[in-house]
């Protein structure tokens, strides 16, 4: 053990092979390997009697892709469906982490952040067919809502955009609770002190600082949303998004190449996305 | 947390790309003659005897086909054969026949089974091995009407076991469809008093659904088969559709779905399959109605089909001669709700009439139910290369659904 030791202390490189072999495997073989083995079959086509792959060149994956609006309106729609939940979600996580953050007694905090995450103990699914027994007819959504004449709605892209937007919703509250936490309580007093109202505070002080918190869990609703196919499927009644578009083509046709091609949309938006947020500056000081 | 220097990421995103392509170009050059040659069926061995049982069996099956006693306790087909034989049954539910197709496609099951519309896709696949039915002892009395067919045989040699067949309904719940439906018009009437209370199936395949009522009602687009669709026929099927899906709350490909979609009254008609019907009145929550309309019915005629990579080749030619067996096919087909395949079946199931109920011996109402088969370019009408195959039944369906 101790000859060991002292082989590592002598050998630099080897104590480097020893720590970052592993992770570096996993990294490039595992994530970037089977990334890039996806983007070469998007340019292969498969057999669509035998589902046998034909590994030629071809673009007919990406024209069809291109050409048919059909696969337009669905991007289009999950991008939406992905907006509307991250805005959702910052409008539902600042009032709740600020009460969090700034209101709650201390010594009740950390128990209130545990609550906040304990959904995120329980099953994607159960949660998800809870809500989809929420929004059928017969359920408590329209028992509740029937005295003010209200119909909920039904199974479609609104019943999905909720859902999706309380399953994210941890991820949203929880760099939001530790952005506010990092502000010091004087701050806040200072700038009441020196004339500024609420609001002032709150627009000068409060969401500069916080900017960078809230893209932070913008990039996890956003892109969790877009990567979706199981809650559509589940409260979505007849619509879809483009996950389902690469699920089916996996699951239904057995089209592996279309649907790698298909897969390159999420992965340009997503990048598109944080491509922007950088340009905000808002990864800057995070 | 993001630190991407962007001229450099460039340069390494377009090094990449320009890899792939290299790559993609290369592999192609040796598979060419493969795609271009005649469809042929891969050669995979046959068995030729049984030994004894391996101590496990996995399979793909439609739900309801493998049941031991988990949905009602009186339902049980799986634990005598596994007491019998020794062979713990794993069953994996398949929704569509694609997934089914797919989850051969892995190598991980010892058979499936495969409706029309899967099984020629498994034989030309070489996902599938022949069978060997003087190994099968009930294969003998199954009606005759379904051996040797074009969805389970190639040039003489069978590729599985029939198990059953039967017709896709149309269930209706009768408390709020006041007057019963006769017709497939029902779902696709765009003024339907059922607007977004109608439900349809989630497959390419259900564009069959709609070319049969076409088939009927259109006699100008002179359809002979469903599954024979040339460009002006499709377009009609698939135009139909777009039509119903204003009226259609849902689909449903997942039957868990499609039995509560039905009993929390957000469905109240719509395809479907008897053993969904035969859920939801167990249930006694809703009770439906389930009909063959007056156009007649898709239907399935399933074929129980052994892996060409079986790990337990014994299991399943125990299971095959098990699930046809007298007492385990008529206990299946009453639980399904199809014709058992076994002709001496008719004689142990529980409801005596069963067999006339369903038609099981009549080969004359077996030939006017349009079986799942896999739609391909060279029509199966026989008018040549002019019909739409699966992949642009599959495109189609996600332009359906929009």
């Amino acid at each position: 053990m101790k000859t060991f030791s002292v082989w590592l202390y002598q050998h630099r490189r080897g104590r480097l092979a020893l720590l970052l072999t592993a992770p570096m495997l996993w990294l490039v073989v595992a994530y970037l390997g089977s990334l890039a083995t996806m983007l070469v079959s998007a340019f292969w086509s498969v057999d669509t009697f035998t589902g046998k792959l034909v590994k030629q060149l071809t673009f007919n994956n990406f024209s069809l892709l291109f050409t048919n609006h059909v696969y337009r309106d669905i991007a289009l729609r999950s991008i939406v469906v992905a907006l509307l939940v991250t805005v959702i979600d910052v409008l539902l996580a600042l009032p709740i982490a600020l009460f969090l953050a700034k209101v709650l007694p201390i010594r009740f905090r950390n128990f209130a952040v545990v609550l906040i995450v304990l959904p995120l103990w329980s099953s994607y699914l159960v949660k998800t067919y809870a809500w989809r027994t929420m929004f059928s007819n017969s359920g408590v959504l329209a028992w509740a809502l029937k005295p003010l004449g209200i119909t909920p709605p039904s199974y479609g892209l609104l019943a999905t955009t909720l859902t999706l937007a309380y399953l994210w919703l941890p991820y949203m509250i929880l760099p939001i609770y530790a952005g506010l936490e990092r502000i010091p309580d004087s701050l806040l007093e200072a700038s009441g002190d020196l004339g500024a109202s609420a609001g002032k505070t709150y627009r000068n002080i409060v969401m500069p600082i916080l900017y960078p918190a809230v893209i932070a869990g913008s990039i996890f609703t956003f892109s969790l949303s877009l990567g979706d196919y199981i809650v559509v499927k589940i409260v979505g009644g007849k619509t879809q998004l483009f996950a389902n578009v690469i699920y089916d083509n996996i699951g239904t046709a057995g089209n592996l190449p279309f649907a790698a091609a298909a897969a390159i949309f999420p992965i340009v938006t997503v990048l598109g996305y944080l491509f922007f947020v950088r340009r905000s500056g808002a990864l800057e000081n995070f | 947390m993001i630190a991407l220097r962007s001229k450099r990421t460039i340069s390494i995103v377009s090094a990449i790309s320009a890899a792939l392509l290299l790559l993609a170009g290369c592999s192609s050059s040796a598979k060419n003659d493969a795609s271009t040659a005649a469809p042929s069926v891969p050669k995979v061995a046959m068995a030729d005897a049984v030994g004894a049982g391996e101590g496990a069996l996995n399979i793909v099956i439609w739900a309801g086909y493998a049941e031991n006693g988990s949905s009602d306790k009186a339902v049980d087909w799986v634990t005598p054969f596994e007491k019998a034989t020794g062979c713990k049954v794993n069953a994996k539910v398949g929704n569509t026949s694609d997934e089914m197709v797919t989850l051969m496609k892995s190598g991980e099951y010892d058979g499936v089974s495969a409706s029309g519309d899967a099984t020629l896709r498994l034989i030309y696949g070489g996902d599938v091995a022949p069978v060997n039915t003087s190994l099968v002892p009930n294969y003998s009395t199954v009606s005759d009407f379904l051996k040797d067919k074009p969805w389970n045989s190639v040039a003489g040699q069978m590729y599985g076991i029939p198990h059953g067949w039967g017709a896709n309904v149309l269930a209706y719940n009768p408390a709020k469809v006041t007057t019963p439906p006769t017709s497939w018009g029902a779902v696709f009437d765009p003024a339907s008093p059922y607007k977004g209370a109608i439900t349809a199936y989630d497959s390419p395949i259900y564009i069959a659904d709609a070319a049969l009522y076409l088939m009927k009602t259109q006699p100008d687009l002179a359809i002979t088969d469903p599954y024979s669709l040339d460009e002006k026929q499709f377009n009609a099927a698939v135009d139909l559709l777009k039509a119903q899906k204003l009226i259609v709350g849902e689909y449903w490909s997942d039957y868990t779905k499609a039995v509560q979609s039905f009993e929390s009254g957000n469905t109240v008609m719509g395809t479907s399959w008897q053993v969904i019907a035969n859920l939801i009145n167990g249930d006694k929550k809703v009770a439906v109605e389930s009909i063959v309309p007056s156009e007649g019915a898709t239907g399935w005629s399933d074929t129980w089909m052994i892996s060409a990579k079986a790990k337990h080749p014994n299991c399943m030619y125990k299971w095959m001669d098990h699930i046809i067996s007298p007492t385990a096919n008529a206990q299946v087909a009453e639980w399904f709700g199809e014709a058992p395949s076994q002709t001496l079946s008719c004689a142990e199931t529980s409801d005596k009439s069963f067999c006339d109920t369903y038609h099981a011996t009549d080969a004359m109402y077996a030939s006017q139910i349009h079986y799942w088969t896999t739609p391909t370019t060279a029509c199966l009408d026989g008018r040549g290369n002019i019909c739409k195959d699966y992949a642009a039944w599959t495109q189609a369906w996600t332009a359906i659904k929009g």
